[in-house]
């Protein structure tokens, strides 16, 4: 069953074309790499998906909506976590998961007796009081990835989920984001670490606006005879316009 | 409701965990009622003078006894000469001196504060006309006795106050000339303003700076109800605020609220929800807490206390900046402050204000729609 699925997708601002004509789909609980330089897109195409942005032109279904007609249902069927930190450092662990419950309409008593396992799990019992600014940013992380998949979405896009975070904690995280693809939930995934694109099932890479290659990392390596998908980035990344590298 | 009601929660922590910031939305309505109602005032209170009277007559020592048990002024001697005036202004031991010559008194004052200067001899002149003017009623209802008793001096100092036409000042509204009659609607103007458009404009512009704002938007939540939500507390400290001032400026600054109160309240709602409307239009067009912390306190603040009226006359403002004050909110609700709370006047007189303050409140809100991206683009 595809959850994602986008024909001819494209964004223009002004003269600009930030997003050009790009088609795939996404299997459900496919871990999903969504890759490129900056400037290459894919935090416009992301955005789109996500029912931020009107496409210019193109369709997109997202786990079943509509992204042109029907953004507020596709909000509520997935999750978000953004690359800048998305928890109220101010609260603390549990009403920022309470707030979150509350947003995405999880009833309370299920929000409460979630929460329980959850914390457990994230070995954060204790740190239930605690304001979130005092946790370490990597535990800040795994937390804010558990409550953007709180409410069982079917889709969660993590948007350079591990930006600044030490290479421990990256690899906790990514058990973190196997777990919830086994559960079934679909995760869309970018990243600037090359590394981590080879934890997905399969990885598209964006060049000025386009998907320039789009596989399994192992065929993507195959096809473009490289040693490690940094390579096979940088090759495709040479072809590129105005993207940095 | 139940998201907006932790939405609402959650907009309170934020407030109550920043100690600070509590404090300073608490305590600055009080620390600026206490300022400006006693420690910044314009009115003038004892004030030491000097009298040179050679002659020492009925008339003379009447008009120091009337100076004298008036709060502005209070004797500090008697000189024997007209030479000893600039010693004492020079040393600073007086800052008035009352000179009595044949049929004329000389009032000096010191004139490198020419606002003081200007107050104390209106002050005077007016004390000394109204007591020429009781004498002259008194000596009329006496009949002929200072006649009999043949006191020249008196006599043609009535006779002087019986020919000439001495204009009498009667200040209406505050016959006391307190000057807290003034400050208080203009603090409560700054306040409001403080208070509602400054910190929700900030606090909005925090989500965005913090990346909170993204989720939030990514969220299936209205963003008209995550706007409403930051609204709610700062409304409610609105009131308090409110609340405070009034309590504060009738029972320590007896300023007593002329109007009627719920008049009063109607009016501070409506510019509680223009200045808040004000805070969610410059929260749109900005990302970072600090530009949103300057655009309300340069655009907002600063001319408000100048330009308003608070601290300077609008009438005496090049024609310029009396233009650009049209366009501050906090000048027409400072108007229909004064007029309701100091002069006690209905809504019929406080309709234009009130108008105009409903009409930028329409505009604004139109504006801040069209802009509201909540899309972020």
């Amino acid at each position: 069953m595809k959850v994602i699925e986008v024909e001819n997708l494209t964004k223009r601002f002004g003269s600009f074309t930030a997003v050009d004509n790009i088609s795939f789909s996404v299997e459900r609980g496919e871990i999903f790499g969504f890759l490129g330089a900056n400037g290459a897109g894919k935090t416009t195409a992301m955005k789109m998906l996500c029912g931020l942005l009107r496409p210019s032109g193109g369709r997109g279904i997202v786990s079943g909506f509509d992204i042109n007609r029907e953004s507020e249902k596709i909000k509520a069927s997935i999750g978000y976590m953004s690359q800048k930190f998305a928890l109220y450092e101010d609260l603390k662990v549990w009403e920022n998961i309470r707030l979150y419950a509350g947003i995405y309409g999880v009833p309370e008593k299920e929000a409460t007796e979630r929460s329980h396992t959850l914390l457990e799990e994230l070995g954060l019992e204790k740190e239930r009081n605690s304001l979130v600014k005092s946790l370490p940013l990597g535990w800040r992380q795994k937390l804010a990835f558990s409550v953007s998949i709180f409410h069982k979405p079917t889709i969660v896009f993590l948007d350079e989920p591990t930006g600044g975070v030490d290479p421990v904690t990256r690899r906790q995280f990514w058990e973190m984001i196997y777990k919830a693809a086994a559960s079934g939930i679909t995760v869309f995934v970018t990243t600037h670490y090359m590394d981590e694109a080879e934890y997905c099932n399969r990885v598209s890479i964006m060049v000025d606006g386009r998907i320039d290659a789009l596989s399994s990392p192992a065929s993507l390596k195959k096809e473009f005879e490289a040693e490690s998908m940094d390579e096979v980035f940088r090759k495709l990344a040479r072809k590129s316009k105005n993207g940095e590298l | 409701m139940r998201s907006f009601r932790i939405f609402v929660q959650k907009e309170f922590f934020h407030i109550m965990r920043d100690r600070w910031t509590t404090l300073i939305l608490l305590v600055l309505p009080i620390l600026m009622i206490i300022l400006f109602g006693f420690g910044i005032t314009t009115e003038i209170r004892n004030t030491k003078f000097a009298v040179y009277d050679p002659s020492g007559d009925y008339t003379t020592r009447g008009i120091v006894n009337k100076l004298e048990s008036s709060e502005y002024f209070t004797l500090e001697r008697y000189i024997d000469s007209e030479d000893e005036i600039e010693r004492l202004f020079r040393r600073g031991e007086t800052g008035f001196a009352i000179v009595f010559g044949d049929n004329r008194i000389l009032l000096i004052a010191d004139g490198t504060d020419p606002n003081t200067a200007s107050v104390l001899t209106n002050y005077a002149t007016a004390l000394i006309n109204s007591y020429l003017q009781e004498s002259a009623v008194r000596q009329v209802g006496g009949g002929a006795a200072t006649d009999v008793a043949g006191d020249p001096p008196v006599a043609s100092a009535t006779a002087a106050a019986h020919r000439t036409i001495t204009p009498e000042i009667r200040l209406l509204y505050n016959p006391s000339l307190k000057s807290a009659y003034n400050i208080v609607p203009g603090i409560m103007g700054m306040i409001l303003m403080l208070i509602c458009a400054m910190m929700t404009s900030v606090s909005i512009a925090r989500e965005k700076e913090l990346g909170t704002m993204e989720v939030l938007l990514v969220s299936p939540m209205k963003p008209f109800l995550i706007i409403l939500s930051k609204i709610v507390p700062y409304f409610t400290i609105s009131v308090i605020n409110y609340i405070t001032i009034l309590l504060l400026s009738v029972f320590v600054l007896k300023v007593p609220i002329a109007g009627s109160l719920i008049l009063l309240s109607g009016l501070s709602l409506l510019f509680i929800f223009v200045s808040l409307l004000l805070g969610i239009l410059i929260s749109s067009v900005v990302d970072k807490q600090i530009t949103a912390l300057l655009i309300s306190g340069m655009m907002l603040m600063m001319p408000a206390v100048f330009l308003s009226g608070l601290m300077f006359p609008i009438e005496s403002m090049p024609e310029v900046l009396q233009w650009l004050s049209h366009i501050l909110p906090v000048k027409w609700f400072i108007i229909a402050v004064r007029s309701v709370m100091v002069k006690g006047l209905g809504i019929s007189s406080i309709l234009q204000e009130v108008s105009i303050l409903i009409g930028m409140g329409i505009i604004i809100l139109i504006i801040s729609i069209k802009k509201f991206k909540y899309r972020l683009e």
